[in-house]
């Protein structure tokens, strides 16, 4: 059967198959199978809860998947790590760890290091570039319990262009930072696209979708569509988004756990 | 002071090796302790040392000797396999993290038990001594035991030294490491592994029960004083070479006291003195803080008074009683004795007999508080849209941080104002 509101493209910067991931037995994403163009500023916009931050988890390889596979370029994730990077939820770490914000900075550049090596020159500098991308060289010194919601998500942001990848996935990026930040950090990613690279954010705010992305996948358990957002993010598939979860879906997820089944059989 | 000297001649080889291995020993532990700490995984140090009782004990009765390398070498799997225990609990059943830590630790500290119990009942006369382990005892370092343990020590400071950066990176941000391809797996294993060759050693020193103490006194301790990892990992380092030397000094200056346990007093000191005293982190210095801050509140305060009594009589610099300021404000008694006094002291009022009045400088600065009040006031009213009956009381707290910058910047936005919402004239 083939599906007008999930849009496939020739040659993607990322392709997932057939992807299922179960947390604690549970299957939380069925199925999800979609593709986006090289060079677009993509959102996966959907309610709490709807599985966004795991499926950027299963596309980084950060969840076990019961099924599917994930291709970046093309390629197997081992086979690019170094042109991608990935920015986290700000509250994924303890912010009063003893670091400061070029400590944090210069992170982004390690597995270019390698083993054994420590940061050179080099890559303060380049760390300092990166701060100053994102407005916050004058604070490179300081501890980063000290920082702001936002300067958080602004350090977090340099660590990933310090990387110069292709592809980025930026896990709810504009959660609980201030108007200014948000603005700085979507230009900045309005800058990459340019550049033509792929820019892959976790979303919620559905006032600014419109503004922000060219693609959007919208997501809730399932995929319920992917593609353009002038032809995708449209009041009827919104309500079939956000319009409660599919309870036979929710209610067979339950009997999966409870029975101990795997969501796939193994081939 | 003979003792003293005596002691760091290291006149008696038994005294150079003691100080030696107790400084090695505590380094090693205090810079792996670091990363236990900063790990948030700081019971894991007390599970591993409980857990390698039975390693020590299976390792005696298979060899029948107290080789210490064969002994660390049991030490070493038991620890391993307790902590595989315990992250399997907490992996493949609904049994939380802390749960798991006690289980695993009791569990292997009981077996470890129940075998030094049955070695000890076996009659085997090479197991005398077995039991330092439990309680440790450092002051019996000898020869063999120290090149064992100043290997593994140098070992475990080598690894550190290496691995300085991944260490840090997974520490903080384990899925960020994982992602641009850092081998996790295999750099927890490494970490894990010499955070048991550092306990496997240290309970040599301290026992079994002392141990997880001198894991994170050092890294916790050092935290009060600085924000930088590199510059922790140094300090504990030191806090744990001092605790060494000072435990084998006391030991052999007084012969009845244990060296081990004199270590982890002194840790403990060393961390109580950072608790304390540490600047910005500790807890005397915040409470100074807070105290100066209610001093300064208390001055200003009476100076807003001063000038409010001056503006309404037209006379800034008249002659004003205890009563005059308490109808403007509400002061305790004791207070406002203790704000005066400091008020005089510091040149801002003069006194004359009961009475009270502004120098030149008491007078300016009561004149830029009520400033300030009022700008405040006015910003809440225009920006904020607060009620003009609601604002006085923000403004109460606001007027005293406000800096000279934020001053200008103030003035700026509310285009020089001369009076506030309440129609008082905002002094100049």
């Amino acid at each position: 059967m083939t599906n007008n509101f999930i849009k496939q493209v020739e040659n993607p910067a990322l392709e997932i198959h057939d992807l299922t991931v179960s947390y604690d037995k549970k299957p939380v994403l069925w199925g999800i199978d979609l593709s986006i163009p090289q060079g677009s500023l993509c959102g996966i916009i959907g309610p709490n809860g709807a599985g966004k931050s795991t499926l950027i988890k299963a596309i980084m390889d950060l969840v076990d998947m019961n099924s599917g596979y994930v291709k970046l370029f093309d390629q197997s994730l081992d086979d690019v790590r170094k042109r991608v990077s990935y920015v986290p939820q700000r509250e994924s770490v303890d912010w009063d760890f003893p670091a400061s914000v070029l400590d944090v900075v210069l992170m982004g550049r390690y597995a270019d290091l390698g083993l054994f090596r420590n940061p050179r020159k080099a890559d303060k500098e380049a760390a300092m570039k990166a701060l100053e991308m994102v407005g916050m060289d004058k604070y490179y010194k300081r501890q980063i319990s000290q920082l702001s919601g936002g300067q958080q998500q602004r350090v977090f942001l340099a660590r990933a262009l310090t990387q110069k990848a292709d592809i980025y996935f930026l896990d709810e990026p504009f959660a609980g930072v201030d108007a200014a930040t948000e603005k700085a950090i979507f230009r900045i990613l309005q800058d990459l696209a340019g550049e033509g690279k792929t820019i892959v954010v976790v979303h919620h705010d559905l006032q600014s979708v419109e503004t922000y992305f060219e693609w959007v996948i919208l997501l809730n358990l399932r995929l319920v569509a992917s593609g353009p957002t002038k032809e995708i993010f449209t009041p009827a598939l919104l309500e079939e988004t956000y319009g409660g979860k599919l309870t036979l879906l929710t209610e067979v997820g339950e009997l999966v756990k409870e029975g101990e089944f795997k969501a796939r059989e193994k081939q | 002071m003979e003792t003293l000297i005596e002691f760091f001649s290291f006149k008696y080889p038994n005294i150079k090796y003691v100080v030696f291995g107790t400084m090695l020993l505590s380094v090693s532990s205090a810079v792996v302790g670091c990363f236990t700490f900063i790990k948030k995984k700081s019971l894991v140090g007390d599970v591993i040392s409980h857990a390698v009782l039975p390693g020590i004990c299976i390792s005696f009765l298979a060899s029948g000797s107290k080789d210490p390398f064969l002994l660390i070498i049991g030490a070493f799997i038991s620890g391993w396999i307790a902590i595989i225990v315990m992250d399997a609990i907490i992996q493949n059943t609904k049994i939380k993290e802390d749960a798991a830590t006690g289980l695993s630790l009791s569990v292997f500290f009981g077996i470890g038990i129940l075998l030094m119990t049955y070695i000890q009942h076996s009659g085997n006369a090479a197991q005398s001594g077995l039991d330092t382990f439990l309680f440790g005892k450092a002051a019996a370092l000898v020869g063999k035991d120290l090149m064992a343990f100043s290997i593994i020590a140098v070992v475990v400071l080598i690894t550190v030294f290496l691995f300085y950066k991944e260490f840090k990176l997974i520490s903080f941000d384990p899925q960020f490491a994982k992602v641009i391809g850092l081998p996790i797996k295999r750099l927890e294993m490494i970490l894990t592994s010499i955070t048991v060759l550092a306990v496997v050693t240290g309970i040599q020193a301290v026992g079994v029960v002392l141990m997880a103490a001198m894991l994170i006194t050092p890294a916790a301790a050092a935290r009060f004083w600085t924000n930088r990892l590199s510059r922790m990992i140094l300090l504990a380092s030191i806090f744990g070479a001092f605790s060494g030397i000072s435990g084998a000094y006391i030991s052999y200056a007084a012969p009845s006291m244990p060296t081990g346990p004199w270590m982890v007093m002194v840790l403990s000191i060393i961390a109580l003195i950072s608790f304390f005293f540490a600047p910005g982190r500790g807890i005397v210095i915040r409470q100074w803080r807070r105290f100066s801050i209610r001093k300064q509140l208390l001055e200003e305060n009476l100076l807003k008074a001063f000038y409010r009594i001056g503006e309404n009589s037209g006379d800034h610099f008249q002659k004003v009683a205890i009563d005059d300021i308490q109808l403007i404000r509400n002061f305790s008694p004791a207070q406002l004795a203790k704000g005066l006094r400091k008020l005089r002291v510091n040149g801002y009022v003069q006194r004359n007999n009961e009475t009270w009045f502004l120098t030149g400088e008491g007078f300016e600065k009561g004149k830029r508080i009520t400033r300030l009040h009022r700008l405040w006031e006015l910003y809440l009213t225009k920006y904020l849209r607060i009620a003009p009956d609601h604002v006085h009381e923000d403004a109460d707290t606001i007027e005293h941080v406000i800096t000279p910058e934020l001053e200008a910047r103030l003035e700026k936005l509310l285009e020089y104002p001369t009076s506030d919402p309440h129609l008082s004239e905002i002094p100049k």
